[in-house]
């Protein structure tokens, strides 16, 4: 079938021109779909090919995964869509399609002899838009051109919720997360109706095979520009618009960007979910769209995550935080601003964890050691400034906040953290870059959420308080780190008066809709503390989050919260707060919490955005109470009641953080260096 | 014509192929990719199939002069094996091929030989009927060389 490639190739300009026009594309569609096929074995090549042929498509076919990379980089729009097998000796089939998304985000559909769940599973969480098992038979290649009308009508509405949603990209993104299938949460604080919501906008569109849009082809420098603006952007408030600026490259459109930006996270989520997933637990985040999936470009990006983490020097942390907290002078903007920072990091973690896992692994075991470390006399002003730190960082490792009731329940979180770091990482990063602050809370639970631990979840619940104040107190011995760091970070005492309120509030939204159904007990999940910069910083090994997990409280309790409250109160106080607000509020600010999580399920990390966002709303009255709640100044150990069994959480947080820690193995940057993160 | 008993014993012989289990559905689909501008498609596939496939089926050989058995290995190349056998529709030789990947998976060396052994045999059979099949059908000529069920 030598004439059917060359067909195809030459065929590429004129298919362009008659599938990408629009006007003939009626007429025509799906006939002239420019298929590239990729496959090591001949006999299955040769076949697929005739049968591609005969379903009247411009078939190219290659017979290695890296001759199809060159193929789809040197002719940027000249494919439709790409059919790969899963295991071909060069490379794996996985990684070519984290690499076609990432740089042509196209739709992608996976085929192999292998039908085990696994493997499907693996296909999913990659962001394939189909798995074929072969033998594949042609019917089932005569409907693949839905994933490209599909995806096309995606991008439009990305087009253009982009163009009017840009500011507050939090919010509309939801439609786009929804777009891409895997239960982009974030988008649907509505519902969290993944799929529904997906097929509701395709439904909106009619035309969108018809949309011509440029494709942008995201090679790898322009993805490491793309994550350097984001990084110094923060992921939260990473928009499309501000992300072009700083990438200052010409002919970049917005869309390009949004539509990027979508997929980024999404790829983040998935990571977080796909180390979740391994961990054996229902894969919440089903991010799909796991085109960020080249590793390479990850490497750098995780390390710096890594680095954030626990890796990171304190001065680099210090920086990151400066530059993070510097950029909210603003008391409500610094917790968002320390949130983006870690977020950048959390991005990268995600994408650690996927390819390599090991590193993210690592990552998150310094900051649950780091979290053992965490003096349970804390004060509370370093709590706050863990808090802070916890937020930027956007690991959810630490976001336990320290809070003293709520260290019980966020200490579930924080175990969790801890084991999930590696996992949630990705999708701890992915919610809290994502938004803001919340996200950050919210990842914390997403990695909570899908390691079912239901102390996690508690804690998120519960947690409202928690983000807030920052009850150093009770969490010292679950945020060793940001204890420590608190003093590092300048921002300490940001906001906290005011605003901490309010950023915790989100973040301890953003939790408990992450956690939301799941989360029971722990109900405080640690606020998006980023605590790992602090943890960086810190590097206690003995991550006490066994200390943490005990204090969490498993539940919303009021008393927990106000557990949780007095702490953050008291370390408010010394931030500046009046202590005498946050009395009684907790359970005001559980409440909408509580209502919160009502709201919208935090599937994964998506929605986690979408109750951020509700979360702030209500936390801004809960901020008032917040900070009327009196934060006693319980010491660790009081503020870790047995309500989880810690013990357990904990041991089992160890575990998990042990089984992630020993992969790894493969820590692999290749593509995307650290420099890319502004620090 | 003359063609009449040839195409009839084409037909026969197909028929048997599929009744006695060498074949199955995914050999009709092949069938039916071809037209006029690939008249010999089917024999096309099937010869690459038994050219790549021989590579296979010698590193397998190989593979289990190994002692210990490196299981995962051979799990991965009989994985190889049983995706193309099954698309040109080589019903024996992927069953052979599906219960050599348990016999990997449980760490049964003596069951992986013996299996193993019996697929070659089953891939050696239908390659002669194969061979005879097309033999056939060229001689009737590229029209009618598929005998396709409506």
């Amino acid at each position: 079938m030598n004439v059917s490639s060359v067909k195809g190739s030459m065929s590429i300009s004129s298919s362009t021109s008659t599938w990408k026009a629009g006007d003939t594309i009626s007429d025509q569609f799906p006939a002239g779909l420019r298929v590239l096929v990729v496959d090591d074995d001949p006999t299955c090549l040769m076949i697929l090919e005739k049968m591609l042929i005969a379903c009247l498509y411009k078939v190219t076919k290659c017979n290695r995964a890296e001759t199809a990379l060159s193929k789809l980089r040197e002719n940027k729009n000249g494919y439709d869509i790409v059919l790969s097998d899963v295991h071909m000796p060069d490379m794996d089939g996985f990684k070519l399609l984290e690499h076609i998304g990432l740089e042509m985000d196209l739709p992608v559909i996976m085929m192999s002899a292998d039908d085990g769940k696994q493997v499907v599973m693996k296909g999913v969480t990659h962001g394939a838009c189909d798995y074929l098992i072969k033998p594949v038979r042609i019917e089932a290649l005569k409907n693949i051109w839905q994933h490209v009308v599909r995806k096309r009508k995606n991008e439009w509405k990305e087009f253009e919720q982009s163009g009017s949603v840009e500011e507050g990209d939090r919010q509309p993104k939801q439609s786009d997360d929804a777009d891409y299938s895997s239960s982009a949460n974030e988008g649907n604080w509505k519902g969290s109706k993944k799929r529904k919501d997906e097929e509701e906008e395709t439904d909106e569109r009619d035309d969108t095979s018809t949309l011509k849009k440029p494709r942008v082809v995201w090679s790898v420098e322009l993805h490491q520009q793309f994550v350097a603006a984001v990084n110094q952007l923060g992921i939260d408030k990473a928009v499309p618009k501000k992300i072009l600026e700083l990438m200052n490259v010409p002919g970049l459109t917005r869309e390009n960007v949004a539509s990027h930006l979508q997929k980024y996270r999404l790829y983040l989520r998935r990571l977080s979910g796909v180390s979740q997933h391994q961990s054996n637990l229902s894969t919440i985040i089903s991010a799909q769209d796991p085109t960020f999936g080249s590793l390479s470009s990850l490497s750098g990006l995780d390390l710096q995550t890594l680095a954030a983490t626990g890796q990171l020097p304190a001065q680099s942390l210090a920086r990151l935080q400066a530059a993070g907290l510097g950029r909210a002078t603003a008391k409500s903007g610094i917790p968002i601003t320390l949130v983006d920072q870690r977020n950048i990091f959390s991005f990268e973690n995600p994408k650690l964890r996927f390819g390599e896992g090991q590193q993210q692994h690592m990552t998150n075991k310094q900051q649950v050691n780091l979290l053992h470390g965490i003096p349970t006399t804390m004060e509370p002003k370093q709590l706050v400034s863990l808090r802070h730190a916890a937020q930027s960082i956007g690991n959810m490792n630490m976001q336990v906040p320290p809070h003293g009731a709520q260290n019980s329940q966020n200490n579930p979180l924080l175990m969790q953290m801890g084991q999930q770091q590696q996992q949630s990482r990705g999708q701890i990063l992915v919610d809290s870059t994502i938004n803001h602050a919340p996200r950050l809370s919210s990842s914390m639970g997403q990695p909570i959420l899908s390691n079912g631990i239901a102390t996690n979840v508690s804690s998120r619940n519960g947690i409202p308080e928690n983000i807030r104040a920052p009850g150093y107190s009770q969490t010292p011995s679950m945020l060793n780190f940001p204890v420590n760091h608190a003093s590092e970070l300048p921002g300490n005492s940001f906001a906290l008066g005011s605003t901490p309120g309010v950023s915790i509030l989100t973040s301890k939204g953003a939790f408990q809709e992450d956690v939301n159904s799941e989360i029971k007990g722990s109900g405080g999940l640690m606020p998006s503390y980023d605590v790992f910069n602090d943890l960086n910083q810190h590097k206690p090994q003995s991550w006490e989050l066994q200390n943490v997990g005990m204090a969490f409280d498993t539940s919303q309790h009021s008393n927990s919260l106000q557990g949780n409250l007095d702490l953050t109160q008291s370390a408010l106080g010394q931030q500046g707060f009046s202590s005498g607000q946050m009395n009684g509020h907790n359970r005001s600010a559980a409440v909408a919490n509580k209502a919160m999580f009502s709201t919208g399920d935090v599937k994964e990390l998506g929605s986690a955005q979408n109750v951020n966002q509700h979360l702030n709303n209500l936390l801004v009255d809960n901020t008032i109470r917040v900070k009327s709640e009196r934060v006693c100044d319980t010491s660790p150990a009081n503020i870790f009641p047995d309500h989880f069994g810690q013990d357990d959480l904990m041991s089992a947080l160890l575990k998990q953080q042990e089984s992630v820690a020993s992969s790894e193995n493969e820590f692999d940057f290749d593509g995307y260096s650290m420099n890319n993160i502004p620090v | 014509m003359e063609r009449n008993p040839m195409r009839r014993q084409l037909a026969s012989l197909r028929k048997s192929l599929f009744d006695q289990g060498y074949l199955d559905e995914q050999f009709m689909e092949l069938e039916q990719l071809q037209d006029d501008a690939n008249p010999n498609f089917v024999e096309e596939v099937v010869t690459l199939y038994y050219r790549d496939s021989a590579r296979l089926i010698l590193n397998l050989d190989h593979a289990l002069e190994r002692r210990p058995l490196d299981f995962s290995k051979l799990d991965g190349l009989m994985h190889q094996f049983k995706g193309s056998s099954s698309s040109i529709g080589a019903k024996k030789v992927k069953a052979e091929s599906t219960l050599f990947r348990e016999y990997c998976k449980s760490g049964n060396a003596e069951g992986c030989m013996r299996t193993f052994q019996q697929l070659k045999k089953e891939y050696a059979t239908l390659r002669k009927k194969l061979e005879t099949y097309f033999q056939l059908a060229r001689q009737i000529g590229p029209m009618e060389s598929a005998n396709r069920p409506k």
